[in-house]
């Protein structure tokens, strides 16, 4: 459930990108107050880890498929919220650039989804409180799979958001919403299970280990307070930023709404191209006019047929335009290669 | 099993393509971050309908990867890998946005542009990500990032991780090649053996994390990472941004394929 | 230059919850010599180390090195003069390029820049690995990844090297290289090693440990000839000194 660059606007990505640099700004913090240095190899390493044990295939009984591990929570079990947190984002990042899992841009959501709900939220306030009396296998089994479940439902309740937000791609909010949200219990019922199941194997061997990351005094009833106080103030400010774009223009967070509302449906037929323009208009970057006006000119925005012809024969030359550059380019530096040689 | 090749490969061929000596891999990291970073928000500020306007943007990984000197087919092929996600994501506009247009005398339904711009997109950004991990290597990055103020915890982090992913990888195949040679008829991992199998391989990792902190701790570590430091931003690299920059806003704001497609009927006119 | 020497003075150690593996041990390592130390596995040797190192503090007992004893405030003196080669070097590699690991080190110690790269380039050169300078450490061989841990510990310039079982799952001509490199080395030396024969070459003094007491400590061609003394330690002879497999004719 990566989020990708392509299904993001800016604005999405960008107040992602800081709510959670916020966020590991205070993880930091904490990792570095409790002046563990040890844990720093361990973050890393487990760090691997994770994103190896992504590539096990587990079996799914009965069903003939088979599933993997996100991790998230199995990283805030084994060390602890903040030092989980960092180890989540570290790995999305690597994903981002050398798997194109997810983006550059997007990261900031992706972190958010997959990191921010499992550590931050699942852990301290499912996962802990289900063990607080001590640690048996059934506490073990219900906590890891009600806060896996959790965890996943939040991270793609957070995925529909986004990207209908940022109105890319048409999907309206009710269809969308079922769709992820179920799929996304099946998938957080088999992250509990293998969680379960790895986090009971440690324990066995090593109980010592799940024990102290447990006992730790993680998550103090101030900071999960601060913490939460300066969410809400994220989502308000980003709230106010989209609902300002929103009434400006009325474009992906107004426009989606009105999409599974259906109030665009009682549009007139004729109103399909004013409204195309206006689509095309308010998905521009900047809240600029003259940027808007030039636009019209466009593939989609026109009403003549001509400039829909004249975009293609267009683009077929710019691309030819583009191969053509590249080729000489080539030619030019193998050129420059040989005289070096 | 072809999961595990495939990503130790991937690290493998950007590492090693990160290592080349060509222009665009002299340049300062953090050039090339901000610049990727640049391209990524011009594509995708672009509206849900948009095509036209993407085809020139289409120019900048074309002229990296010949500066670059980078293998095109095996990055391309890397990219198809991860193609079939795309399509399950952006297949659904065709079926949900079914009203028509006319272009050029042909009527679709809208969502198939909706599709193809989602699908350009997203391929012009996962190549901007990977251009840039192929001309810079992880080192260059993490040097970056601290010019960036990203704390010396976190990049010290980030870089343990990328290093023992590929000792872990390797240490997982051994495992997974060890199962399934007793286990001929499965498909994945049994769910009897599910906490052992990924277990054992968790306490191994924790005893080498271990290790690694001791042998960190006797060369004087002290919880602080001292980053490479690397050259100074020059005048090429200021000149790179710009000009990367300027083509970039001529092309978000100018459409070119239209105007050289006007031009051309034009003429015909 | 190496005139430290190494004292270790009626150690004892066990673990939480386990026996007593170091039995009061005693030796001094002179400057510039050179000791193979040997012994059945689980007979203490890598514990020792640990101690050595600081990595473990022991029960009772002390070890000095020069006229330091080591305690955890002189750790970061300590640490300066001995280098440790662990067994595996993904351990000890853990920098994403073979020069950047070999800096880690010196950094470490706030030395310049200019100074590290000097440092650096010096251990590469010295154990000839200067080609493998910007290589990442998955893309080396066995040996070429013991040669870079070793460079990355000759970087922060120790008195004393203390390797952990230098030739282990290594092939013949890489463990030849080895063992010439390390007999190149002018540092006092503390090496452990179940690879007898490297020991026959690199030590001329071998003291070997069993059951956390030392069984025996003196010169190497005196301790690996003697079969009885080896085999009462769960040891064999050197295979370069065992019978012929194929005819069966004594070289002892």
């Amino acid at each position: 459930m990566h989020m990708a660059d392509a299904l993001i606007s800016p604005i999405v990505g960008g107040a992602m990108l800081a709510v959670s640099t916020t966020v590991a700004a205070h993880s930091i913090k904490k990792v570095q107050n409790s002046l563990d240095e040890k844990k720093i190899p361990l973050m890393g390493v487990v760090g691997a880890f994770v994103f190896a044990a992504q590539m096990i295939n587990f079996a799914i009984p009965g069903t003939g498929s088979s599933g993997h591990i996100g991790g998230g929570m199995l990283l805030a079990i084994l060390l602890g919220p903040h030092a989980g947190f960092l180890a989540m984002a570290s790995i999305l990042l690597i994903q981002a650039l050398f798997f194109g899992d997810g983006g550059l841009l997007a990261y900031g959501c992706n972190v958010l989804n997959l990191g921010f709900y499992t550590c931050y939220i699942a852990y301290p306030l499912i996962f802990k409180p289900l063990t607080k009396k001590g640690i048996t296998i059934n506490n073990i089994f219900y906590a890891s799979i009600i806060s896996s479940l959790a965890g996943l439902q939040l991270g793609a309740f957070s995925v529909v958001l986004q990207t209908l937000i940022s109105g890319k791609t048409e999907l309206s909010f009710s269809t969308f919403t079922l769709f992820m949200q179920s799929i996304h219990l099946a998938i957080g019922l088999v992250e509990g299970l293998i969680t379960c199941a790895v986090v009971t194997f440690i324990w066995k061997a090593r109980p010592e280990i799940i024990e102290r990351t447990n006992a730790e005094e993680a998550l103090g009833s101030i900071s999960t307070r601060k913490i939460l106080i300066a969410m809400v103030i994220c989502v308000i400010a980003v709230g106010g930023i989209l609902s300002w774009f929103a009434s400006s223009y009325p474009d992906g967070l107004e426009w989606a709404i009105e999409k599974t509302t259906g109030i665009s449906e009682l549009e007139a037929p004729e109103g399909i191209h004013t409204t195309l323009s206006n689509i095309q208009n308010n998905t521009a970057f900047l809240p600029d006019y003259d940027f808007k006006e030039s636009s019209n000119e466009s593939l989609l925005a026109s009403d003549n047929a001509g400039t829909s012809v004249s975009g293609i024969i267009g683009g077929v030359f710019t691309l030819a335009l583009i191969v053509l550059i590249g080729f000489v380019a080539n030619i030019f530096k193998k050129r420059k290669t040989k005289v070096l040689a | 099993m072809a999961d595990i090749k495939n990503s130790l490969y991937n690290i493998r061929l950007f590492d090693e393509l990160s290592l080349k000596k060509t222009p665009i891999h002299n340049l300062h990291p953090l050039i090339k971050l901000l610049t990727t970073i640049f391209y990524l928000v011009m594509i995708v500020s672009m509206g849900k309908h948009e095509i036209s306007r993407l085809i020139p943007f289409i120019f900048y990984p074309m002229l990296i990867f010949v500066l670059a000197e980078l293998p095109a087919y095996q990055i391309i092929k890397r990219l198809l890998f991860i193609e079939p996600l795309i399509i399950g994501v952006g297949i659904l506009n065709p079926l949900l946005e079914q009203q028509l247009i006319a272009i050029g005398g042909f009527e679709i339904s809208k969502g198939w542009i909706t599709f193809l711009s989602i699908f350009i997109k997203y391929n012009l950004t996962v190549t901007a990500c990977i251009l840039l991990i192929s001309t810079t290597s992880m080192l260059q990055l993490s040097a970056a990032l601290r010019i960036l103020r990203v704390p010396r915890v976190f990049v010290l982090q980030l870089l343990l991780t990328y290093r023992y992913i590929s000792v872990l990888i390797e240490e997982l195949f051994r495992m997974y090649r060890a199962y399934s040679l007793r286990a001929p008829q499965q498909k994945g991992i049994h769910k009897n053996a599910w906490g052992s199998f990924a277990g054992h391989l968790l306490l191994r990792t924790i005893e080498r994390a271990q290790r690694v902190y001791q042998a960190m701790n006797l060369r004087g570590f002290s919880g602080e990472y001292h980053a490479k430091s690397i050259k100074k931003l020059n005048s090429s690299d200021y000149l790179y941004f710009a000009g990367w920059s300027l083509f970039f806003v001529i092309a978000k704001i100018i459409n070119i394929p239209i105007l050289i497609g006007s031009l051309f009927t034009g003429v015909i006119k | 230059m190496f005139q430290h020497k190494l004292e270790v003075r009626n150690l004892h150690f066990s673990y939480p919850h386990s026996h007593e593996i170091i039995k009061d041990l005693s030796f001094t390592v002179s400057p510039g010599e050179s000791i193979g130390i040997i012994g059945a596995n689980g007979a203490g040797k890598s514990t020792l180390l640990m101690l050595i190192m600081g990595v473990l503090f022991s029960d009772s007992g002390e070890i000095m090195v020069g006229d330091i004893c080591v305690t955890k405030k002189t750790l970061p003196l300590i640490r300066e003069k001995l280098g440790m080669v662990f067994q595996d070097p993904d351990d000890q590699l853990f920098m994403p390029t073979v020069y950047e690991d070999a800096a880690f080190g010196p950094r470490n110690y706030k030395l310049s820049e200019k100074e590290v790269e000097n440092r650096v380039l010096n251990a590469l050169e010295a154990v000839g690995a200067l080609h493998l300078k910007d290589k990442a450490p998955f893309k080396l061989s066995g040996g070429e990844k013991r040669i870079a841990a070793i460079a990355s510990v000759l970087s922060m310039q120790p008195d004393i090297l203390i390797m952990d079982e230098p030739t282990s799952a290594l092939d013949p001509k890489s463990r030849r290289k080895i063992i010439k490199l390390l007999n190149s080395f002018t540092h006092t030396k503390l090496i452990t090693s179940h690879d007898l024969d490297m020991i026959m070459e690199s030590c001329e003094r071998t003291i070997i440990i069993d059951k956390g007491q030392i069984a025996a400590d003196g010169k190497t061609s005196e301790i690996l000839t003697n079969s009885v003394l080896l085999d009462s330690c769960g040891l064999e002879l050197p295979l370069s000194l065992q019978n012929c497999t194929v005819c069966g004719s004594a070289k002892v």
